[in-house]
């Protein structure tokens, strides 16, 4: 079963809880960052919206078909069947088209180490396989970070919409075909920094469509270059043979 | 060695950059590549993938251009320039390795793509091809370098299978040509209107066509001027005229794909991408292909020469146009490659400069011969 991990905005205090065991979790160094970087792959950001404080979580989105999956050239990174997007480290060659790829703009880098990783949410994958909950999610004291079937999440999240009495937004649940992560807000997620302009269609199949016609193109490259190549040298086989005959 | 050791004012300039050049690589490998460079994670690509990348790959396209040329099309009067072009595009490619050891996280496990496949990826793709194109443009200028040491058994054998190795190359390089474009069309959201396209890979292929030709004609004139030689100027006026065809062809399908994308509006929109759009299509397209078009043009050494200028402008614009100023926007920072990163895509392009030349002075890649063998 797929898990994901439901963030609802409008319980969120943000007291930094799920930033600091995110932090403890993945051995990385104590702060309270408000973008992510190479120290904190989770984190608390707040915005002022008509004079109201609205606290949102960025970290990895968890996509059901990931760009960062589909673009790294030696297969880094891995979605793996329990909803995690995970990284191994030891493959990365630090290309970076993760990077590139990302719609999110999650996955960041160790500009200052002369050996560099990148760093991003892994979904605590080793936490969640043997049963436990995701860090952030333990240690939510208000219950804006839930974790579970991504299935019944959103139907929980549907729920929720439909009892509240403000327009809300579910982000994650249809674009670039669905994410594991799902944002809960009422506010319009592209003012929270979400890309608004995203298809619901997964992104990978828009390189896919061309490397996939690419074992067609050499068989046909090569035989119509082989063609060509047998039909001119004839000619320049006959040509020449004319041009002695006439001597 | 008396020689080369002597000083000019050239060879003065080259040991300055190189030096420069050396201190920023070791450097960036102690530091890391925030300290050296200006990327960031808002940005994560900057010079070495948008022009020693980008750039060097299509330039580098007039290798297989000519091979097909002479030997698939059968074209034999462009022998004279095979060698010499083969060279420019095996000693690019090269390059671009080096480019690219300096770009990686860790350059050491560039061996990687190799074993750890993913064939999802269009980097995977690149990484195959660039390795295999590399192997055959190798291939293709060997016996220049086995003759020179009197191996001409190993020569004629490799020469045996020039057919197939050039097919192969011609297939590879039009891959890979193409899916240097490929690698953005995974980012519609990110790079702007002007040059996020689905044809995108048929933009670079068509485009490192002109380039490639643009180059030969760029590379026979500072030959021509360096080493004293004639200039084959009849071979180069019928490039020009090629190019003429490869501009207007790109410059229809520019049309046709804005026109369906609906882009001539962003002209009239706010930003500054319409000024690199404008004047890569302009200066680096329409330009080069309006003059060349008239034959007085395309046989003036200079107007000739200038015009291949023109259109490596436009193509070296167009790909730091894609990789740099259509990204800007969507990553709300603004790209300005640092000191280091200057000075290390300088030091590649000299070390380039400094190898051809060598070559020239002690392999055989201005053969005159050929050309007297043809004529009879």
């Amino acid at each position: 079963m797929s898990k994901s991990i439901l963030f609802d905005s409008t319980l969120c205090i943000g007291c930094g809880a799920c930033r600091d065991a995110c932090k403890e979790r993945n051995g990385l160094p104590p702060g309270e960052e408000k973008e992510l970087n190479y120290n904190a792959v989770n984190v608390v950001k707040d915005y002022t919206i008509n004079g109201d404080t609205v606290f949102v979580r960025k970290f990895c989105m968890h996509c059901n078909d990931p760009s960062c999956v589909s673009v790294c050239p030696v297969g880094a990174f891995e979605k793996t069947s329990i909803g995690a997007v995970t990284y191994n480290k030891d493959k990365c060659m630090g290309c970076r088209y993760c990077m590139i790829a990302c719609p999110f703009q999650i996955p960041r880098y160790e500009w200052f180490n002369a050996f560099p990783v990148v760093k991003k949410c892994d979904m605590c994958y080793d936490r969640i396989t043997s049963g436990k909950l995701t860090a952030c999610v333990e240690a939510c004291p208000t219950g804006a970070s839930v974790f579970g079937d991504r299935d019944e999440l959103i139907k929980v999240a549907h729920e929720k919409m439909a009892s509240s009495d403000k327009k809300m937004y579910l982000y994650g649940e249809k674009e670039v075909g669905g994410t594991a992560t799902l944002i809960l807000t009422d506010i319009e997620p592209a003012k929270l920094g979400f890309p608004s302009n995203l298809p619901n269609e997964p992104l990978p199949m828009l390189t896919w469509n061309i490397l996939s016609k690419i074992p067609s193109f050499v068989l046909f490259g090569g035989t119509l270059l082989s063609g060509i190549w047998w039909i001119t040298s004839r000619r320049k086989e006959v040509e020449e043979f004319e041009k002695n005959n006439k001597k | 060695m008396k020689e080369l050791l002597k000083p000019t004012f050239w060879k003065v300039v080259f040991v300055i950059i190189l030096c420069i050049g050396i201190y920023s690589t070791i450097y960036r490998f102690v530091n890391g590549l925030g300290a050296a460079s200006a990327m960031n994670d808002y940005f994560p690509w900057g010079l070495w993938i948008g022009f020693d990348l980008l750039c060097g790959v299509g330039l580098a396209a007039g290798g297989f251009i000519i091979c097909a040329t002479v030997y698939v099309f059968n074209i034999k009067r462009f022998k004279p320039i095979i060698k010499p072009t083969v060279l420019t595009a095996f000693l690019g490619y090269l390059l671009v390795i080096v480019a690219l050891l300096i770009d990686l996280g860790r350059p050491y496990r560039i061996w990687h793509a190799i074993i750890m496949w993913n064939p999802r990826s269009v980097m995977f793709e690149v990484a195959w091809c660039v390795m295999l194109y590399t192997t055959v443009l190798f291939l293709e200028f060997s016996p220049t370098i086995l003759e020179r040491f009197k191996m001409h058994k190993t020569a004629k054998v490799i020469k045996s299978f020039t057919i197939p190795i050039v097919i192969v190359g011609v297939i590879l390089s039009t891959l890979h040509q193409s899916s240097l474009g490929s690698l953005y069309l995974i980012v519609p959201e990110k790079l702007h209107p002007f040059w996020y396209s689905p044809l995108l890979p048929f933009f670079f292929f068509i485009s490192s066509i002109g380039a490639g030709l643009a180059m030969v004609i760029f590379e026979s004139f500072l030959s021509s001027r360096a080493f004293k030689k004639e200039i084959e100027m009849d071979l180069l006026a019928d490039l020009g005229k090629v190019m003429v065809v490869v501009l207007a062809l790109y410059l229809v399908l520019k049309i046709i794909d804005f026109n369906f994308r609906h882009v001539w509006g962003y002209f009239f929109m706010p930003g500054h991408e319409k000024y690199y759009a404008f004047f890569e299509l302009i200066i680096g397209v329409i330009l080069p292909m309006v003059m060349l078009f008239f034959e007085k043009v395309r046989n003036s050494k200079k107007l000739l020469f200038l015009n291949a200028l023109f259109v490596l402008f436009g193509f070296i614009s167009n790909r730091l146009d894609v990789s740099i100023i259509g990204m800007e926007h969507y990553s709300g920072i603004t790209y300005i490659p640092s000191f280091m990163e200057v000075s290390i895509t300088l030091m590649i392009v000299s070390v380039g400069f400094a190898i051809f030349a060598l070559a020239v002075k002690y392999l055989n890649v201005f053969e005159h011969d050929t050309v007297r063998l043809d004529k009879v």
